[in-house]
């Protein structure tokens, strides 16, 4: 087996963007947040993403506004650098190198040209120990900057840079360990520690879990893992510190904030809710709850007019300050438990998997965007960890994407299991899945399977499930028993047993005139038509884990993965092994566009993919090592545009993308040598091809630039309004330009709506001379206006000019060089200025 | 932000009878007026012309009742024995009734005495009737002869001596004044002819012939005998058309609905069944507390009358229709519907400002207890007498929306007397229901745990829980009980079954009861 250099594995969007603080601009207009290798750049009034800042190399652990330039960002990392950017134009201005993984940053406006960063003591990585070190950034024009001077200032700190904070003007600064408070004077070189004791008399604990310093006066919050939080004051004495308590929360409290004139304080935990303390009056609380998971950090604009809180569902809300929220920025949710599989929903390819707690999110993989979440329990989640919650375990759409069949189950217990069936139906006018029927306790064990058949053409009305209580049910979906106003809903059709074994898994054939399903050590194969059982197939020992039925020409094959390490392929027509290997198949899978089969295998803690055709002893393509740990997850993504390589080892991917989750969480998917080329490319030049999607900016900008690129196509009529070679490289320059540096739209307006004027003037001028004479008494006072408005502009004269130019020039000629006056491009030519 | 999520209310299959258009239609009627007249109530008979009076012939006398009244109009006793068969003629002028003395006597509706008395036959007369010329009367009689009377000279015009056994029931057409029909405890239908000397068709209905009657088409006869109502089709010969066994004891009358769509029929068994005439499907079913002697509706089926074998009469009178209720309640609304829509009418115009008002979430009292986290409070809500009683479903949902969030415990704790008692009485009314036992018994798991130290101090509490107990035993014997049944069930079903040929043992589809919505069609074993 050959290793194939010229397939890769990436990352394919999702990261994370709540795993640090993000940092909002000093206007409120951007919001920075570190999201894996690279910091993303949102807006905060359209969500939309403008451009992620690439250049590290490693997870980004901070990002940080320069105190001294609002318009430039730190970020550290764990490569050991920290970079400057600037970050509305997306440009990497200087590289630190500190050679230390960097676990968190800070800085303050008191002192100039130093940063705080958190680094471990010891140089070993895997050190528990933490040190906070004063880097002094060398002020020279190079790129690339060794910064050497480095002076440690608190050791022994905690790794979480929410534990640490400034004080007043950067008068001191604050750090927090389990049960003391240390305070660190920059004037007297001096530090104060506090204790708490572990458990106060009430059980709760009093560990802290972080910490923020009011911007104006001389106080600290602190909060703690039992909910409370405390206002220390008087703390540059080491006896006489006093501290209240504010106690809402009833569990640890994740995030604090003083808003930037320190009358709020905000703070937020498990329980989502974002609460508001008023400053000497903190008996009044302002509360925005259900926020949606729990809150991990809040950040507050330099400005006071945003917050915006991260949650641990890898979400970010940006709030006014009024307590509203305005956007809701929403990345691919990862939970810790994926209990779907990824399923694609058929009709808009999105990928799907468990999103919110008791949610399905369908998540666009082209646009890298949350679709939306599908709310599947419809129940009011309460945020208190420990409590059993409804979860989403299983789903499956059918294969027209009309029907969408959800598990979901709570309490783990047998005896006290509770399960729900339900399905959904297509809305086609919501455009979003509705609820059809609920069956509660469809069966009286876990679920272990849900399969429709593949019936492309025909409407679904079969689906089946396996049970851990020995039974498969066969659920159909049946007219109305009695002529009232409901629609159709689902019921019982058939329960098979076999023996009293416990079914594992289930697979219709590719025409679905067939089910098998795996009971242990034995595969029945049934006929849905009749519900007959047909043949049994085993190959004992180890019970059948897996099991997939190939598709097209390899429709005779049956496979199945078993516990003892072997692959089996059964051929249908004989009834016997075709060929059996021994390799141990975490996940089988399926390419539903060709005969191509995905096996992920565990071998020595990583895994190899393999992918074949059953009917063929070759592997199409084999990857050693493609990830540490089992992959449980894995889907084949049906490509919009069939690529047509002839490349043998990159030919399964042709039809189908293969997306898989890592143990890890990480999305990852295949990628061919040519399509990578091809993205570079693309990404690189960032011009406007002329295969431009026919937006309505294109008709109008578009057009324009047509007439300006041939004019020799125009009739004789036609105005062609500048010659000047730039003019082209202009429009370019706008079009290239980010929406956020183009001058005000009324300057765009007029030059559009002149555009639009020529057009409706043409078959005018042609007709009627009466007309025309009318028209540019109209004009004249149309640029008598404009005039006006340009009076700092002397080179354009008064219309007056024209009139002198040449009386030999005809009407036509003179409403031309009008014309050409008014479409004034010299706005184009400051920019290029 | 995301809005509170209301308290799911799970929606269960409705049990029993299905709601049709047909059960509304027969469900709309008042309780019953209930008479109780002197002896069974032998025969009840509309008059045919307004005010619809109608006659009920109990023991020895026939009482005329108004439609609306519930007292007797006017009384006729002259009998000197029990009277039976009480019929008007179809000018509603005169009444005729047989009697067990064996005359039969014929009055005028306004007077008192007989105006004639037909001498003639030999033992009781159980039938009479007015042929459709209004001139003759036709009888029945024990002594298994049918009679034909002339009335203004009360003679005698013709005996028919077919039938082997008393004569009980007889209907003559209301077309042709010479047929009738008579049925007889010899099993047997004739139809006579008085042209003829003979009867011109028998039919064997196959047990004794309580009842007839002719469809106003008289294209059919139907007939009522034994546990069966069969319909007969007269123009082929009198060919079977259908046979009912809906009644499980003898059915004793018949009656048609007014528009001839539905067929009634009430039986020993105490139940009067509605029939579709087209389909013969049983559509609605009434129940009365004693065996039912006879029947008969109003016309329009403005009322459905009831004589039983305990002698009382039931009279249940048809609701006022919707549409008399509404204009008469439009009446009082219209000043304040109109001020509504005057406002409701503003449509904006084109450049007025739109201020949207955020819709405010309409919710329950209890989720309203819920979204502050007030789980005794809650609880107390959705146990209201209202809510407890009529819709335990909500009671159990907040239930289990409150063991979801972990503070059952909480919320069922720190309750007094009367409070607990409340609980329990919830708990004993629902517990055994296999829609709410899952939920309820961890409810009453977490009650006994809490309260087990207070058992003894209060009597009240102490007799529901021994309630409680006795119940809960009773269920595990029944569920005992229907596991044996199923086990015998199944050993049925496994010898009946064809063995089949592949390996496959496992697969009985009649075990497998289809499982629709409901959760609990497996009996659950209950842990006490």
């Amino acid at each position: 087996m050959v290793e194939h250099g010229d397939v890769r594995v990436v990352h394919k969007g999702g990261s994370k963007i709540n795993f640090r603080e993000p940092a909002l601009s000093t206007d409120s207009r951007f919001l920075l947040c570190a999201s894996g290798e690279s910091v993303k750049v949102f807006s905060t009034a359209t969500e939309e993403c403008l451009h992620a800042l690439q250049g590290h190399t490693d997870l980004i652990t901070g990002v940080l506004l320069r105190p001294s330039n609002h318009l430039q960002a730190y970020s550290c990392s764990l490569d050991g650098t920290v970079r400057l950017w600037d970050f509305t134009d997306g440009i990497l201005i200087r590289t630190y190198s500190i050679g230390y993984p960097i676990y968190g940053i800070y800085a303050s406006a008191k002192h100039e040209g130093v940063i705080f960063i958190i680094t471990p003591m010891h140089t070993d990585t895997n050190s528990e120990l933490f040190q906070l070190v004063a880097v002094h950034l060398p002020q020279c024009g190079e790129q690339l900057v060794e910064a050497k001077e480095l002076s440690a200032v608190l050791s022994n700190i905690s790794s979480n840079p929410a534990a640490s904070a400034f004080g007043r003007e950067g008068q001191y600064i604050v750090s927090a360990k389990p049960l003391q408070l240390e305070v660190y004077f920059f004037k007297k070189h001096k530090s104060y520690s506090f204790f708490l004791k572990k458990d106060n008399q009430k059980g709760g604990k009093n560990t802290f879990t972080c910490i923020t310093c009011h911007p104006t006066e001389d106080c600290i919050a602190s909060g703690h893992e039992d909910g409370k939080i405390r206002l220390w004051r008087n703390f540059n004495h080491r006896k006489e510190y006093t501290y209240s308590t504010l106690h809402w929360h009833h569990s640890a409290v994740s995030s604090l904030r003083f808003t930037p004139e320190g009358t709020n304080l905000l703070s937020g935990g498990v329980e989502s809710v974002l609460v508001q303390w008023r400053y000497n009056q903190e008996s009044q609380r302002d509360f925005l709850p259900r926020l949606g998971g729990a809150i991990t950090h809040i950040s507050v604009s330099p400005d006071g007019a945003l917050f915006c809180t991260s949650h641990s569902d890898n979400k970010i809300t940006i709030i006014q300050s009024c307590v509203k929220v305005s956007a809701v920025i929403q990345g691919l949710v990862k939970g810790d438990r994926i209990r779907t599989d990824l399923m694609i929903e058929p009709r808009s390819k999105a990928l799907v998997l468990n999103g919110k707690p008791g949610h399905l999110q369908f998540y666009s993989l082209q646009r890298d965007k949350l679709l939306y979440n599908l709310d599947i329990v419809q129940q009011e989640y309460i945020h208190e960890s420990g409590l059993e919650q409804f979860e989403v375990v299983m789903a499956a759409f059918d294969a027209s994407g009309s029907w969408l069949a959800t598990v979901e189950e709570r309490k783990q217990k047998a005896p006290e299991l509770e399960l729900n069936l339900k399905l959904w139906a297509f809305d086609d006018q919501k455009q979003s899945f509705v609820l059809n029927t609920t069956i509660s306790a469809p069966h009286e064990g876990r679920i272990t399977a849900l399969c429709f058949p593949h019936v492309s053409d025909g409407q679904t009305t079969m689906l089946v499930s396996t049970s851990r209580d020995g039974h498969f049910k066969a659920w159909q979906l049946a007219a109305p028993a009695h002529t009232e106003d409901e629609g159709p809903s689902w019921s019982c059709d058939f329960l098979g047993a076999y023996h009293s074994l416990v079914p594992e898994c289930c697979c219709f054939s590719a025409d679905s005139s067939l089910l098998a399903v795996g009971f242990q050590e034995v595969v029945t194969v049934w006929t849905p038509a009749s519900w007959e059982l047909l043949t049994t197939l085993s190959q004992p020992p180890g019970a059948v884990r897996d099991l997939c039925f190939g598709r097209l020409s390899c429709s005779k094959y049956l496979l199945g993965a078993t516990t003892s390490r072997l692959l089996c392929c059964w051929n249908l027509l004989t009834c016997s092994l075709e060929w059996v290997t021994s390799m141990d198949v975490s996940l089988l899978l399926a390419d539903p566009l060709s005969e191509n089969m995905a096996a992920f295998c565990f071998e020595a803690g990583s895994t190899d993919l393999f992918v074949f055709k059953p009917g063929e002893p070759r592997p199409l393509f084999s990857h050693k090592a493609l990830c540490s740990g089992r992959v449980t997850h894995a889907v084949f993504v049906p490509r919009e545009v069939m690529l047509e390589s002839c490349d043998e080892a990159s030919q399964w991917l042709n039809c189908s993308h293969l997306y898989f989750l890592t143990q890890s969480m990480d999305l990852l998917t295949f990628i061919t040598k040519a399509e990578e080329d091809k993205l570079t490319a693309s990404s690189k030049q960032l011009v406007v091809s002329d295969d431009v999607a026919m937006t309505p900016f294109h008709l109008l900008l578009g057009k324009h630039r047509d007439q300006l690129e041939n004019p020799q196509a125009e009739s004789r009529l036609s105005v062609e309004p500048i010659r000047q070679p730039s003019s082209s490289a202009g429009i370019n320059e706008l079009l290239q330009m980010p929406a956020h540096v183009l001058p005000s739209a009324s300057f765009l307006c007029s030059m559009f709506v002149q555009s639009l004027l020529i057009s409706v003037n043409k078959p005018s001028e042609q007709n009627k001379e009466k007309e025309e004479e009318m028209e540019s008494e109209k004009e004249e006072e149309d640029s008598d206006g404009e005039m006006e408005s340009r009076i700092s502009r002397p080179e354009h004269m008064p219309s007056g000019e024209s009139g002198c130019a040449a009386p030999a020039l005809t009407k036509e000629e003179v409403r031309e060089l009008r014309r050409l006056k008014k479409l004034d491009h010299s706005w184009m030519k400051g920019l290029l200025d | 932000m995301a809005s509170y999520k209301p308290t799911n209310i799970p929606v269960y299959p409705k049990l029993g009878e299905k709601v049709t258009e047909e059960t509304l239609y027969w469900k709309n009627y008042k309780t019953p007026i209930q008479i109780k007249e002197f002896g069974a109530v032998s025969n009840i008979h509309f008059s045919p012309v307004t005010p619809y009076n109608f006659a009920v012939t109990a023991f020895t006398r026939i009482h005329l009742y108004g439609l609306l009244s519930q007292e007797p109009v006017k009384t006729f006793t002259r009998f000197k024995d029990t009277a039976y068969c009480g019929r008007f003629r179809s000018d509603g002028q005169l009444l005729v009734a047989g009697c067990e003395d064996s005359v039969v006597r014929l009055f005028d509706v306004s007077g008192k005495v007989a105006l004639r008395m037909f001498k003639g036959h030999t033992k009781a007369v159980h039938v009479t009737d007015f042929t459709s010329d209004r001139y003759q009367i036709l009888t029945g009689s024990d002594d298994y002869t049918c009679c034909l009377w002339d009335i203004p000279n009360s003679a005698q015009l013709n005996t028919y001596q077919e039938h082997t056994d008393y004569i009980r029931c007889g209907v003559t057409s209301q077309l042709n004044r010479d047929l009738f029909v008579t049925g007889s405890y010899d099993h047997s239908l004739k139809v006579f002819d008085a042209r003829v000397d003979k009867s011109v068709m028998t039919i064997n209905h196959g047990h004794p012939v309580e009842s007839l009657l002719l469809y106003p088409s008289e294209g059919l006869l139907v007939s009522a005998g034994g546990r069966y109502v069969r319909v007969w089709d007269l123009l082929k010969g009198g060919q079977p058309l259908v046979s009912l066994k809906n009644h499980h004891k003898t059915v004793t009358c018949l009656a048609l609905s007014s528009n001839g769509q539905r067929l009634l029929s009430g039986s020993l068994d105490r139940h009067v069944k509605v029939y579709n005439t087209t389909s013969y499907k049983v559509v609605h079913n009434f129940d009365y507390p004693a065996a039912i002697l006879s029947l008969a509706l109003a016309p329009e089926d403005e009322s459905i009358v009831v004589g039983m074998t305990n002698s009382i009469l039931s009279i249940k009178h048809r609701k006022p229709s919707e549409e008399a209720k509404e204009t008469a309640g439009h009446q009082r609304r219209r000043p304040s519907y109109r001020v509504y829509a005057h406002r409701k009418s503003y449509v904006p115009k084109q450049d007025d400002y739109l201020v949207s008002k955020p819709v405010r979430q309409h919710l329950a009292k209890y989720d309203k207890q819920l979204k502050k986290f007030n789980v005794s409070k809650a609880l107390d809500t959705a146990l209201e007498t209202w809510i407890r009683g009529r819709k335990p479903e909500i009671t159990v949902a907040v239930i289990r929306e409150l063991d979801r969030r972990g503070t059952l415990k909480n919320a069922l704790a720190g309750r007094d007397e009367q409070e607990l008692s409340r609980l329990l009485s919830f708990l004993i009314a629902n517990l055994v229901d296999a829609r709410f036992a899952p939920v309820l018994i961890t409810a009453a798991e977490m009650i006994l745990d809490i309260y087990q130290s207070i058992i003894g101090q209060s009597p009240v509490v102490d007799k529901q829980l021994l309630h409680l107990q006795s119940l809960l035993e009773r269920e595990l014997d029944y569920q005992k009980d229907l596991l044996e049944v199923l086990g015998m069930l199944d050993t049925m079903f496994a010898s009946s079954l064809p063995k089949i040929e592949l390996p496959c043992s496992g697969i009985s589809t009649s075990n497998g009861l289809p499982q629709g919505q409901s959760t609990a069609s497996r009996p659950q074993i209950l842990a006490a």
